[in-house]
């Protein structure tokens, strides 16, 4: 069953405050997987305070990076049900949990954050991974 | 912003990895854990050379990505746990 909008609703704004789409259907999903080029950051929102309460301000802290992904979208896990089934269908060899982090490039899944290496951690700690990651494979490479 | 359960102790929620003094390693989230058992929701388990695997190899796995769940709750007795470590720390 759903949550309720009061408990779902701030959880989503701290995200699409911040410039992230939220994904709300699975054809929302197969919109956004179908603009393959560029980068693109996918965060499996949620309501567990665990984990998310640490990923969410994490990944505001990562995008303030110099190589912060082209696109920024989200579903939320628990809430938005076929959209976050529809997402996990993307890279379905990978265990669901949430919340959760991936990073595309150019259409393939380059980098995943599972719940269990978010929720031992802080957002200082959430994003320094991040930043990392989108320096490794989102850094622009110098014309020669 | 979260929700939050501070009466359930400093594991509820982690996702944890329960060795036992048997060939059996579970990992799952814990719900609680107390001096009689512990709780885990979304569990897995492996059994030692189950796939060709040991449980340090199945360990490595795990952590990099997390587990596939074969049970929503198990509860383990605590006579049969060796130890209880954070998935993440390994």
């Amino acid at each position: 069953m759903p949550y309720s909008p009061l408990i779902v609703n701030p959880m989503k704004a701290e995200l699409t405050s911040i410039g992230f789409l939220e994904l709300l259907t699975p054809e929302d999903v197969d919109t956004f997987m179908s603009q393959k080029q560029g980068s693109a950051l996918l965060v499996i929102n949620s309501v567990c305070g665990c984990a998310a309460g640490q990923a969410r301000p994490g990944v505001h802290l990562a995008l303030q990076s110099a190589n912060r992904p082209d696109r920024l979208v989200t579903v939320f896990a628990g809430q938005d049900v076929e959209a976050t089934k529809q997402a996990r269908s993307y890279f379905e060899d990978i265990p669901p949990s949430s919340p959760s982090i991936a990073l595309f490039k150019d259409g393939d899944l380059v980098y995943f954050i599972p719940r269990h290496r978010i929720e031992s951690r802080s957002a200082d700690e959430v994003a320094e991974d991040l930043t990392s990651a989108f320096d490794r494979y989102f850094a622009s490479t110098p014309a020669s | 912003m979260g929700t939050f359960h501070q009466d359930k102790g400093e594991l509820h929620g982690i996702t944890v990895v329960v060795d036992t003094v048997g060939s059996e390693i579970y990992v799952g989230r814990c719900d609680v854990m107390t001096e009689e058992r512990i709780l885990l929701h979304d569990a897995d388990v492996h059994r030692e050379g189950e796939g060709g695997r040991s449980k340090e190899e199945y360990l490595e796995r795990a952590a990099q990505l997390g587990t596939w769940k074969k049970f929503d709750q198990l509860e383990i007795p605590a006579e049969v746990i060796a130890s209880v470590r954070r998935l993440g720390d390994l």
